[in-house]
C-alpha cells in the first residue's frame, strides 16, 4: 500500500528514518483533499443538473428554501472540519519538532554553502565538494552557513531541507536507513546556476565508511584518534600555540584559526582563569549572563558569542571583546566551534568560568 | 409607483441621454474623465495586455522547460523572465484585476452613487498605475531583474541586476493601490444611496470593502520593506546584510507580512464576483449573507497572522512555526464556510446554466483543492518536504491564479452586457470556458507530482527523471493561453457584433441592473432610493425595480 | 460661496466633509504602517544587539532631539489653534497661525540637519560607509543605518506637511475659508499632527533609551 500509493505521487524513495511516516501524513492529507474537492464540486455539479432552470414559466424557486437547514448542517460541518485541520496540524507539528531536534550523539558535519556548490567539513579534518560522504544507520547533524546569499539544503529521498543562510548557523539532521547516493538540490533561488546546484550524500556502509576515514593520507589527523580523546579526557596541557599548516582536524584547525585571530590571548584552552571565559570544559555548560539569565553554550551560542559579543556577556566577564563578525571565515567558525566542543571534558580551574581577569595588574601579581 | 416611472429610470429624461461611452466623447473625453465607469473601462485595457503579457513570458518558461537541459533561452534570460512573469502577473494583473476594473465600473452603481467619493484621485491612481508599470517594464527593457519576485536578501541588494527600477515601479504601484483603496472604502461608507443599510450592501461590495482594508495595511509594509532594498542595492546601507550585523531573514518577515495578505487581495474580490454570480444565476439570495460577510472580514483578519508559514523551513524557531501553523487553519475554515454557502445556494435554485455559472464551478473546484493543498503545506512535516518546490508553485497557482482568473472571467461575462450593452457568444463562452480549465489543469495539475518527487522551484534545467511531467505542464500552458485568447476574442467579437442585450438579460435583482443598460455618465437620472436587498428573488422583477426607485 | 465647493456627485457639503475626514484618516492609518515597518525593524534589531542600541542611542544628543520634540508640540499646538480661529470665521488669524507652525517646522528640520552634520562629521554614516570608532559594532551600525531611515522619512513627511500648511495658510490669507467650510485646515492639521506622534514615538527610540 505504501509503495503503491507513493509511486502513485510520485514521492521519492523513502530512505531516511523519517520518510516513511512523513509520507504516511502525506498520503492522509491528500486522500482527504482530493476527496473534498471532488465532493464539493460533485455537489455542486449535480445541483447545477438536478436545479436547472425549467420552461416552466412559475417556476420562481422559493428564496429561502433550505436555508436554515443548511446553515446548521454547515455549522456541524465546520466544527468537524476544523477539528480535523487542527487534529493533521497536530501530526505535523509533531513530525516538525522530531525533524528540527537533531537526536544527540549524531555525527557532525560542517556544510558551506556558496554559489553555486556545497562544501562539507568532517570533524575528523576531512573535507569534500559536492559529495558527502556519511555512514549508514547512523544519524548525522548538519551545521550549515553560507557564503554569499540564501541557499536551501534539500535531499528529496530524506524528506529533509534547510536554509542555509549567511551570517547564521542552521541545523538540519538525517538519518540514511540504507547505503547508496542520494541527490542533493538547492531549493533557495541564487542566481544563475541555480539549477546546477546539485550534490550528492553518499551513505556508505560500515566498512566503506572505515575505509574511506582512511583513504585519504591528507585526512588523517596526524595523530591518533584514541591519544587525541585521551588527551582531552586528560585536561591535559594545551596544544601548542604555534600551528602548522595541514592541521586535519577541524578542531585544530580551529585552534590554529583562535591562535591567529588572538582568540588566545584571552580565552584558555587547559581550564584556567583568565580574561574571557576558558574553552576548556565550556562546552554544555549553563553559563549566567549579564544582566539575569542564563545560556546554555552551544554551537548557536558560541557562534553568537563570536559575531557579536557584546549582545550576551558571560556575567563575571568584562564586556572587551570585539566582534569577528566578517573577520573569519565560516570554515574558521566552524573549527573554534569543534575545537570548544573538543574541550568539553576539560576540567576548568575553580572559578575560571565564575570570572575573569579583570585587568593586567592582575595578570602580572599572577603571574609572579 | 407606477409602471410609467419605473420605465422612466430604464431610459431617463425621456430616453435620450447618451449612454457613458458615448457622452464626451473624443480623447480628451477619455484621458480626463473623472467618470469611475471610463476609468474601469481603462483600467480593463491595461489589465487585459498585462494578462497577455504576463502570460507571454509563462509559456516562453514553460517552453524551455519542455526539455532538461537549456534549449530555447540563456540561464540568465530565464531568471528575469520569471522575475518578470512573477512581477507582472501579481501587480500588475491580479491585484488590480478585480478591485481596479470591475470594482471601479461597478461599486458606485451597487451602492447606487453617482461616482466614487473621490473621482479625481481615482483617475490620479490610474495615471499612478500606468507610471508604476511603465517604470516596471522600463526596468525590464533595461536588463531586468533576475532576483524572483519575492525580492529575498541578500541576493536581491547584491546582484548588479536592475533591481532598483523594478522595485521603484511597484512602490509606485502600491501608491496607487492604495489610492483605489480608500477610495473604495469611503465610498462605501459614505455614497450609499438613502435606505441602503450596511445588511443591504451587496457582497461584492463587501468583498471589495474588506479587500481595501488589506491593501491599506499592508501595502506600506511592501512599499518599505521593498524600498529598503532598493536602498540597500544602491547604498549599502545593508538592512538585511549579514556583514554588516543585518538579518536576511527578517526581510522575509516583512515581506510576507504584505505578501501573505496580498493573496487575499487578489482571491477576495474574485469571491465577491462569484457570490453575486451563484445568486443571480440560481435566482435565490446567498445562503447566508452573513456567513459570507463574517468569513470575508475573518480572512482579511486572520490573513495578517499567518505569514510565518512561508518559511519554515528558513531557520524559525519551532514554537513560531507552530503558531502559524495553527493560525494559518484557520483561514482554510473561513474559506470553508464560503465554499458551503456557495454550495447551498444552488440547492433548490432554478439555475440558469452559462458561461459565469461554469467558471463558478471552475472555480469552485480549483479553490476548493488549491485550498486543500493551502492546508497542506500548512502542515509543517509536510511543507519541509514541499518548501520551494513546484507543488508551491502548483498550489498557489490554483488558488491564487485559478481562483482570480475564474474570478475575472466570469464577471468579464457577467456583467459584459451591463458595460457594453451587448451580449457575447454563449455557445463560445461555455467552450471557451472548458478549454480555459482544461488548460489550467493540465499545466499546474503535473506540477503538484513535479513537487511530490522533489522538484525546486525556479530551475531551467532539471534532472532528467522530471521530463514527461514537465511536458504536460508545458502542453497545458499553450492550451490555456490559446483558451485565454479565444476567450478574449470572443468577447470581443461580441463587442462590435454582438446581439443587443436587454436591460436586465440575467433577471438579476442586483442593484447595478436597476440602472440603464448601459449605463449613463452619472449612473442614475435620479438618486435612487432602496427599499430592498440585493437578493430578494421573491420579489418579481416589476416589484424589485419598484423598491429601488424614488417616490 | 460655499455651495460652489460641494462637487456633483454629492448630496450635501456635510457628505462631503464627512469623505474627506475619513478619507484622511484612513490615509494616516496606511502612512503609520510606512513608519510600522520600520518600527519592526527597530524592534527586531534592538532585539538582537540591545546593549549596542543603548550605546548608540546614549550618543545622540538628548538635548536637540529633546528641544526638536518641544518644537512639534508646539507647532501642533498653533495648528490646532489655527483650525479654531477658522471655525471662529478668522481666516486671518489662521494663517498666522499656520506660518508660526511652519516656522517651528523649519526650526525642527534646521536642529535636524544640524544633529545630522554632527554624525556626518564623526563618520557616523548608514551602513557600509560607517566609521565611527568609539562604538565599533554591527549592533550601533544597524542602530544608525535606521536612525537616518526613520529620520529621513519624518523629516520628508515633515516637508510634506509644510508644502500643505503653506498652501492652506495661503487660503486661510486669501479668505477662502469660513466657519463652513474649512475642510482643508482641518486635513493640513491632523496630517501635522500624525508627523507629531510619529516624532513622539521616535524620540524615545532614538534618544531617551540609555544603557
Amino acid at each position: 500500500m505504501n509503495e503503491f500509493l507513493r509511486r502513485l505521487l510520485f514521492l521519492p524513495p523513502q530512505r531516511s528514518t523519517i520518510a516513511a511516516e512523513i509520507d504516511h501524513l502525506h498520503y492522509l492529507v491528500i486522500t482527504i483533499t482530493m476527496i473534498g474537492a471532488t465532493l464539493v464540486a460533485a455537489i455542486g455539479g449535480y445541483f447545477l443538473i438536478r436545479y436547472r432552470r425549467r420552461k416552466d414559466p412559475d417556476g420562481r424557486p422559493n428564496a429561502t428554501s433550505g436555508t436554515r437547514s443548511a446553515l446548521k448542517a454547515e455549522a456541524a460541518v465546520l466544527v468537524v472540519l476544523g477539528a480535523l485541520f487542527l487534529w493533521l496540524w497536530w501530526i505535523g507539528y509533531r513530525q516538525y519538532m522530531r525533524l528540527a531536534i537533531p537526536p544527540e550523539e549524531s555525527l557532525d558535519v560542517y556544510v558551506t554553502g556558496k554559489k553555486w556548490m556545497w562544501k562539507f567539513a568532517y570533524p575528523h579534518g576531512a573535507a569534500s565538494v559536492s559529495e558527502m560522504y556519511v555512514p549508514a544507520g547512523r544519524p548525522v547533524r548538519l551545521i550549515m552557513t553560507s557564503r554569499d546569499v540564501i541557499h536551501s539544503f534539500f535531499v528529496p529521498d530524506f524528506r529533509i531541507k534547510q536554509d542555509v543562510v549567511p551570517g547564521r548557523y542552521t541545523t538540519a539532521w538525517f538519518e540514511a536507513v540504507q547505503p547508496g547516493t542520494y541527490e542533493i538540490l538547492c531549493t533557495e533561488y541564487c542566481g544563475t546556476e541555480h539549477s546546477y546546484m546539485r550534490g550528492h550524500v553518499v551513505a556508505l556502509g560500515p566498512e566503506d565508511y572505515a575505509r574511506w576515514l582512511k583513504s585519504d593520507d591528507a585526512l588523517q589527523p596526524r595523530e591518533p584518534r584514541a591519544a587525541l580523546d585521551e588527551r582531552i579526557e586528560r585536561g591535559g596541557p594545551p596544544l601548542p600555540v604555534q600551528m602548522q599548516l595541514g592541521e586535519t582536524t577541524m578542531a585544530r584547525r580551529g585552534e590554529r584559526a583562535a591562535a591567529e585571530h588572538g582568540c588566545l590571548r584571552c580565552h584558555t584552552l587547559d581550564g584556567s582563569r583568565h580574561i574571557g571565559p576558558t574553552f576548556g570544559g565550556l562546552y554544555g555548560q549553563k553559563v549566567p549572563l549579564e544582566g539575569g539569565g542564563e545560556a546554555l553554550v552551544d554551537e548557536a551560542f558560541i557562534t553568537a558569542s563570536i559575531m557579536d559579543p557584546a549582545a550576551v556577556i558571560h556575567r563575571g566577564f568584562a564586556p572587551v571583546m570585539p566582534s569577528y563578525l566578517g573577520r573569519l571565515e565560516p570554515a574558521e567558525v566552524a573549527g573554534i566551534v569543534e575545537l570548544i566542543r573538543s574541550l568539553r571534558l576539560v576540567r576548568p580551574a575553580p572559578g575560571a568560568l565564575e570570572e575573569g581577569i579583570r585587568s593586567f595588574e592582575t595578570l602580572e601579581e599572577q603571574a609572579r | 409607483m407606477s409602471d410609467a416611472q419605473a420605465q422612466d429610470e430604464h431610459a431617463p429624461e425621456a430616453g435620450h441621454e447618451a449612454d457613458y461611452l458615448r457622452a464626451d466623447g473624443g480623447l480628451r473625453g477619455w484621458l480626463l474623465t473623472i467618470d469611475h465607469k471610463r476609468i474601469g473601462i481603462m483600467f480593463y485595457g491595461l489589465v487585459l495586455l498585462f494578462l497577455l503579457l504576463g502570460g507571454l513570458f509563462a509559456m516562453i518558461l514553460r517552453a524551455e522547460l519542455i526539455t532538461p537541459e537549456p534549449t530555447l533561452i540563456q540561464a540568465d534570460t530565464y531568471n528575469r523572465m520569471f522575475t518578470l512573469h512573477g512581477v507582472i502577473m501579481v501587480w500588475l494583473f491580479m491585484i488590480p484585476s478585480i478591485p481596479n476594473v470591475f470594482g471601479n465600473f461597478l461599486l458606485p452603481l451597487m451602492l447606487g452613487a453617482k461616482d466614487l467619493a473621490f473621482p479625481r484621485l481615482n483617475l490620479a491612481s490610474l495615471y499612478v498605475f500606468a507610471l508604476g508599470a511603465l517604470v516596471t517594464l522600463g526596468g525590464a527593457v533595461a536588463g531586468g531583474a533576475d532576483t524572483g519576485w519575492t525580492f529575498y536578501a541578500p541576493y536581491s541588494t547584491t546582484t548588479p541586476t536592475a533591481v532598483v527600477p523594478i522595485v521603484t515601479g511597484i512602490f509606485i504601484l502600491g501608491v496607487s493601490s492604495i489610492m483605489t483603496g480608500l477610495n473604495f472604502i469611503v465610498t462605501t461608507h459614505t455614497m450609499r444611496a438613502e435606505g441602503m443599510t450596511w445588511t443591504r450592501v451587496p457582497l461584492f461590495v463587501w468583498a471589495i470593502y474588506a479587500t481595501s482594508v488589506i491593501i491599506l495595511f499592508a501595502t506600506p509594509v511592501l512599499g518599505m520593506s521593498i524600498t529598503l532594498v532598493g536602498i540597500d542595492h544602491i547604498y549599502h546601507f545593508g538592512i538585511f546584510d549579514p556583514a554588516l550585523g543585518g538579518d536576511p531573514v527578517l526581510f522575509q518577515h516583512i515581506f510576507w507580512f504584505y505578501s501573505h495578505p496580498a493573496v487575499y487581495i487578489m482571491i477576495l474580490p474574485a469571491m465577491g464576483v462569484i457570490s453575486e454570480v451563484v445568486s443571480t444565476f440560481c435566482q435565490k439570495p446567498p445562503a447566508s449573507y452573513m456567513a459570507i460577510f463574517i468569513s470575508s472580514l475573518g480572512i482579511a483578519f486572520v490573513g495578517f497572522f499567518t505569514w510565518g508559514h512561508h518559511m519554515f523551513v528558513a531557520g524559525m524557531s519551532t514554537f513560531d512555526a507552530g503558531v502559524f501553523g495553527a493560525l494559518s487553519m484557520f483561514v482554510a475554515i473561513f474559506s470553508a464556510i464560503k465554499v458551503f454557502t456557495w454550495v447551498a445556494t444552488m440547492y433548490r435554485g432554478s439555475i440558469r446554466f452559462s458561461t459565469p455559472m461554469l467558471y463558478f464551478l471552475f472555480f469552485l473546484f480549483l479553490f476548493v483543492f488549491g485550498g486543500m493543498t493551502g492546508v497542506a503545506v500548512a502542515t509543517q512535516s509536510l511543507d519541509v518536504h514541499w518548501h520551494d518546490t513546484y507543488f508551491v508553485v502548483a498550489h498557489f497557482h490554483f488558488i491564487m491564479v485559478g481562483a482570480t482568473l475564474t474570478g475575472f472571467l466570469a464577471a468579464a461575462h457577467y456583467w459584459f452586457p451591463k458595460m457594453f450593452g451587448r451580449m457575447y457568444s454563449e455557445r463560445m463562452g461555455l467552450l471557451t470556458s472548458a478549454a480555459v480549465f482544461a488548460g489550467f489543469f493540465l499545466t499546474f495539475f503535473p506540477q503538484f507530482l513535479l513537487g511530490n518527487a522533489g522538484m525546486p522551484r525556479r530551475y531551467y534545467a532539471y534532472p532528467e527523471r522530471f521530463q514527461w511531467l514537465n511536458a504536460l505542464s508545458s502542453g497545458g500552458s499553450f492550451l490555456l493561453g490559446g483558451a485565454l485568447l479565444l476567450t478574449l476574442v470572443n468577447l470581443l467579437v461580441a463587442l462590435r457584433w454582438g446581439r443587443k442585450a436587454t436591460p436586465n438579460p440575467w433577471d438579476s435583482r442586483g442593484f447595478e441592473w436597476e440602472t440603464a443598460t448601459m449605463p449613463i455618465k452619472h449612473n442614475f437620472a435620479v438618486p435612487p432610493r432602496i427599499q430592498r436587498g440585493p437578493y430578494d428573488y421573491h420579489l418579481t422583477e416589476e416589484e424589485a425595480h419598484a423598491r429601488v426607485s424614488p417616490g | 460661496m460655499p455651495a460652489s465647493r460641494l462637487a456633483e456627485h454629492f448630496e450635501d457639503l456635510e457628505k462631503q466633509t464627512h469623505a474627506a475626514r475619513l478619507g484622511m484618516w484612513i490615509f494616516l492609518g496606511s502612512e503609520t504602517l510606512l513608519f510600522g515597518a520600520l518600527f519592526g525593524l527597530y524592534g527586531a534589531y534592538r532585539a538582537m544587539y540591545p546593549e549596542a542600541f543603548a550605546a548608540a542611542a546614549a550618543h545622540n544628543s538628548i538635548w536637540i532631539g529633546s528641544i526638536n520634540t518641544v518644537v512639534l508640540i508646539t507647532s501642533s499646538l498653533t495648528v490646532a489653534l489655527a483650525v479654531v480661529a477658522v471655525r471662529a470665521n478668522l481666516g486671518r488669524r489662521a494663517g498666522v497661525l499656520l506660518l508660526v507652525s511652519l516656522l517651528f517646522g523649519v526650526t525642527f528640520l534646521v536642529l535636524k540637519g544640524m544633529e545630522y552634520a554632527d554624525h556626518i562629521h564623526h563618520g557616523i554614516l548608514p551602513g557600509s560607509a560607517y566609521h565611527f570608532h568609539e562604538l565599533p559594532s554591527a549592533g550601533a551600525n544597524r542602530f544608525f543605518s535606521l536612525y537616518y531611515l526613520l529620520t529621513g522619512l519624518h523629516a520628508l513627511h515633515v516637508i510634506a506637511g509644510m508644502i500643505f500648511l503653506g498652501a492652506v495658510s495661503v487660503g486661510c490669507f486669501r479668505g477662502r475659508y469660513d466657519n463652513r467650510y474649512h475642510t482643508p485646515v482641518e486635513l493640513g492639521g491632523l496630517y501635522w499632527h500624525l508627523i507629531d506622534i510619529i516624532w513622539i514615538f521616535l524620540w524615545p527610540l532614538l534618544y531617551l533609551t540609555r544603557p
